[in-house]
């Protein structure tokens, strides 16, 4: 009894002691994670001091310390020092964000700060936003979202920082994405190509790895391998790959000089192919077609002025028929007010219409100011993609259709309407067409709206990827000629052609010979080229044609 | 062609001092002294230089309103040489021998200062020229006030290759094809040079003026770049030929972290035609920069918002350098007791002003001034940060030390020696 009583206590003893050490541990427990959270926010707010001075030193440690210690908050707060967003008040002790709504927000607490009159920017540099990239790549490696997972890698491919070999390793295991974890791969790859003291077993992989990739960075990372190792097997590896990757890069880089051979030319086929109507149909050298482009880019930029922030993105679809109908009527202004004086007269119509076109520069200089004004790429039209080695940048992809679109709609403009029967009858035979009941006036007007209209089209395109200046039009009357006088005058075919040729021609020369020589060479074959064939790539037939 | 040109000048012109005559006011008394302003208003200069006419303007607005100089009113001539060269000598002419001005403010181009050195040199009279240029001379009647090479190219290069800038090892010089970009180009490539960089790892390539497909010239870069050294890209690209650049670099995705690009023509008026947000980091040196946070600075912007009654209108190097230009003139006048360039040419020499960034700015004997130099980077809202300066002002080296041929020059304005291309090799003035 006794005994069990004794049990009993003892018993009793022991819960109760239990009960205690419980209590203990969950007191001591408690106060660890209150401590070491103290602790925690006590690195952090050090970690966040080292931003008040405001300068690169501290603020790399900083961005070394939130890496190494990675706080919930450390993602947020790189992010905003990336983006010129994180802001500090150096009398109150107070570091904050702003985020991408515009909110201010404590960057320790994430609560939201009313009195904002006091805070000034944290300055970065370059080397600080590649230990921005660097740490943001390591701290978002695990982050759910895969498209941020693969941000995060191509960082650390870039960055090659070796402080992320270890959570890049344990990721690769965990990965599901078959994309994430072929960039996990390449970005370890990266790493391991640069790293000292990896194993040839390490570079064998990494070799084959970068084989895959095969472009300029894979190429330049194999060579540091073959650079460092001192394993036969590794050597031979590298040296393999090299070469491969070596006549990969020779075929693709062919391939691109043809894209931007084509790119060129869908340029100057724009520029080129209403001065083909105006020149070819009625032999009329304006010389301020280069500002009826102009006209057409400044058309863009007045619409993305007006446009409210919601239709931005479709500025150009209104841009395109705004520039048509602007470049048009002062295109029949033009025509009516002073070419029609001086048919037959080229050399007055030359310097008259060169006059006009310092008279347009000169009041587009007026209204809107000697500056360059900002025209903006809705997003479809910036940035790259690649197929295969090659990189095509989209707005160039996109003047590319715009130029195949307006060729094709110039020729059934000319085809299959009666304006285009009558515009090619008085382009064979203007006498003839008169004598057959044509108003050769009203064609000659139209043709001009038409050749200046399209001219303004070419303008939304060039607003895309020039200056939009009142010199605009200048660099790209010569050209425009140019093509005009190679491809034959009054055939758009030979417009198209000569576009073609010239375009293709100037970017292969360019790599070889750099860009000013081909230019020149360029030149001299043309003229070469008119002294044999003086009616150009396709000559006109016809009775008419040689008075 | 050139009627035309000369009619809308002229009608410029008349516009201009229209305006002028109702601003002024009373400035067209009798007793007053008139000041030359040679910066094309229309054409492809008229972009950079319509401001520098404005700059000057204001400035002897206020002159006139502290009370002239010497108990005198100045008066503004402007006229326009249309970015047209030889026209910027006539132009000249018509300013010394018709208007008689007693100082000119003016030119942007070098081959437009080439173009009027000789007038200016016949008729004796004074010339500030505020733009950056190659360097390479000295004349006794033109005082330069932009920066030569070793007040911008040199120390933007010394950045780049410091672990701030990037410890950068690979370089790419990229210029329009004139002769600012070449003789920089040249200077830069022997400083390089000095400092071990091998000569793979330069790569020196031009474009025409207003060149626009980047394309290939950006694949090169990127190429260039990708050799596992640090890359930077040193431009010299002129005027238009920025934007499509730029838009090329931010399309084809290099990054400033990646390669940055360093420009020495590309300031705050420039980046006004361009959506920076892809370009952010990309790098300008200059000896001015309008985000400079300067009392002075501040009240000259304030200034400047007022008086072209626009309250976002840029401020850039340029300006600033007439603004010292200015008012070194003023303050040799004084000095001089005299109007007369002769006297006031001796009396510039030392002279010593303050520049919007903090400091004072100081007449060298070899008709440069000293300057700060700052490397700034351009932000998301087209400014430029400063990320390093010089700890103080820099003198300009105006015969570049690296240069065969230009080594052995000084150039001395001060009498006995007078002379702008000394040689002390050979001990006789005139290279």
């Amino acid at each position: 009894m006794s005994l069990a009583v004794e049990m009993h206590g003892g018993d009793a003893n022991s819960v109760c002691r239990h009960g205690v050490a419980i209590a203990l541990s969950v007191l001591a427990l408690l106060a660890f994670l209150i401590t070491s959270s103290v602790a925690r926010a006590d690195a952090l707010d050090d970690t966040l001091a080292r931003f008040l001075d405001d300068k690169f030193p501290g603020t790399e440690k900083a961005i070394g310390e939130l890496a190494a210690e990675a706080p919930p908050q450390a993602a947020a707060i790189l992010e905003a020092l990336g983006d010129n967003r994180l802001l500090i008040d150096p009398a109150d002790h107070v570091v904050a964000y702003k985020t991408a709504a515009g909110a201010i927000l404590n960057a320790k607490t994430g609560e939201p700060i009313a009195n904002v009159a006091a805070f000034k920017k944290v300055r970065v540099n370059n080397a600080l936003r590649r230990a921005i990239e660097g740490a943001t790549g390591s701290l978002t490696l695990a982050n759910p979202d895969a498209e941020k997972r693969l941000a995060a890698a191509e960082d650390v491919f870039r960055t090659r920082d070796a402080k992320a070999l270890p959570a890049l390793q344990a990721q690769i295991a965990k990965e599901s994405d078959p994309r994430v974890a072929d960039a996990f791969r390449l970005a370890r790859a990266a790493i391991l190509a640069t790293s000292d003291s990896a194993t040839s077993q390490d570079r064998l992989a990494a070799i084959e790895t970068l084989k895959a990739r095969g472009d300029q960075d894979a190429q330049s990372l194999i060579d540091q391998i073959a650079q460092k190792a001192t394993d036969p097997a590794v050597k031979s590896a590298a040296d393999s790959a090299l070469s491969s990757i070596h006549t990969r890069l020779m075929m693709w880089g062919a391939a691109q000089d043809l894209w931007y051979g084509l790119s060129a030319s869908s340029v100057l086929l724009l520029a080129a192919i209403g001065l083909a109507i105006t020149f070819g149909v009625m032999g009329v050298i304006n010389m301020a077609h280069g500002e009826m482009v102009m006209l057409g880019a400044y058309a863009t930029y007045v619409v993305q002025l007006l446009l409210p922030p919601s239709l931005q993105n479709w500025s150009l679809a209104f841009a395109i028929p705004l520039a048509f109908l602007v470049a048009a009527i002062v295109g029949v202004a033009i025509e009516r007010l002073i070419i029609r004086y001086l048919y037959a007269r080229p050399l007055e119509t030359l310097l008259a219409t060169w006059g006009v076109s310092l008279v347009l520069q000169q009041t587009v200089r007026s209204l809107f100011g000697a500056n360059n004004r900002l025209v903006s790429n809705p997003p479809f039209m910036s940035g790259a993609f690649h197929v295969g080695g090659l990189e095509i940048t989209t707005n160039r992809m996109w003047i590319i259709a715009l130029a195949v679109l307006v060729f094709v709609g110039l020729q059934l403009v000319l085809h299959a309407t009666p304006f285009g029967l009558q515009l090619r009858a008085v382009t064979q035979n203007r006498r003839m067409a008169a004598a057959m009941g044509i108003s050769t006036a009203r064609i000659d007007m139209l043709a001009f709206a038409l050749g200046s209209g399209v001219a303004g089209i070419a303008g939304v395109a060039l607003s895309q990827i020039d200056n939009v200046s009142p010199n605009l039009g200048q660099g790209y009357i010569i050209d425009s000629f140019m093509v005009v006088v190679f491809g034959g005058v009054g055939n758009l075919w030979g417009a198209g052609l000569g576009a073609l040729t010239l375009g293709i021609a100037n970017k292969i020369l360019e790599p070889v010979i750099g860009a000013v020589q081909g230019q020149i060479v360029l030149l001299i074959v043309i003229i070469l080229f008119i002294q044999k064939r003086p009616r150009g790539l396709f000559a006109l037939k016809g009775r008419a044609v040689e008075a | 062609m050139s009627l035309t040109k000369r009619i809308l000048s002229r009608a410029a012109g008349a516009l201009v001092g229209g305006a002028l005559a109702l601003a002024a006011g009373d400035a067209w008394a009798d007793d007053t002294i008139k000041i030359g302003i040679l910066h094309s208003l229309s054409g492809t200069m008229a972009i950079s230089e319509t401001t520098l006419k404005d700059v000057m303007l204001m400035l002897i607005d206020e002159q006139n309103a502290k009370g002239g100089v010497l108990g005198k009113k100045l008066e503004a001539v402007v006229v326009d040489p249309a970015s047209n060269w030889p026209l910027f000598a006539e132009k000249a002419k018509e300013l010394i021998e018709k208007d008689k001005v007693s100082a000119v403010f003016g030119c942007w181009t070098s081959v437009s200062r080439k173009s009027v050195l000789p007038v200016f040199k016949e008729l004796d009279s004074i010339l500030f020229y505020p733009v950056q240029y190659e360097g390479e001379e000295s004349e006794r009647n033109v005082f330069y006030t932009g920066a030569a090479p070793n007040q911008q190219a040199i120390p933007a290069v010394d950045y780049l290759m410091s672990e701030d800038g990037g410890s950068v090892k690979r370089w790419v010089l990229e210029g329009t094809d004139y002769v600012y970009p070449r003789t920089t180009n040249k200077i830069l490539a022997a400083y390089l040079k000095s400092k071990g960089v091998a000569d793979e790892d330069i790569l020196i390539n031009y474009t025409p003026f207003g060149f626009s497909d980047w394309q290939t010239e950006v694949s090169k870069i990127k190429a260039f770049g990708s050799a596992g050294k640090k890359t930077a890209v040193v431009s010299t690209i002129n005027g238009d030929a920025n934007v499509p650049f730029y838009k090329e670099l931010g399309n084809q995705g290099i990054k400033a972290t990646d390669i940055p690009v360093v420009a020495f023509s590309v300031g705050e008026e420039e980046l006004a035609g361009l959506d920076t947000k892809p370009l952010v980091g990309h790098l300008a040196a200059w000896n001015y920069f309008e985000s400079i946070d300067t009392p002075a600075n501040k009240e000259f912007i304030e200034k400047w918002h007022e008086f072209t009654k626009k309250p976002n209108r840029t401020t850039n190097d340029p300006m600033e350098a007439h603004v010292i230009g200015f008012n070194m003139w003023v303050k040799a006048v004084e000095k001089a007791q005299s109007f007369e360039p002769d006297k006031v040419i001796d009396a510039m020499i030392g002279v010593s002003v303050p520049n919007l960034s903090g400091g004072y700015s100081t007449m060298m004997p070899n008709h440069h001034i000293t300057k700060p130099v700052y490397i700034g980077e351009i932000q998301g809202d087209g400014q430029l940060n400063t990320v390093w300066q010089t700890p103080g002002t820099v003198v300009a080296q105006e015969w570049s030390p690296y240069l065969e041929g230009s080594r052995d020059l000084i150039a001395d304005w001060r009498k006995p020696m007078a002379c702008g291309n000394f040689n002390v090799k050979t001990g006789k003035c005139g290279g």
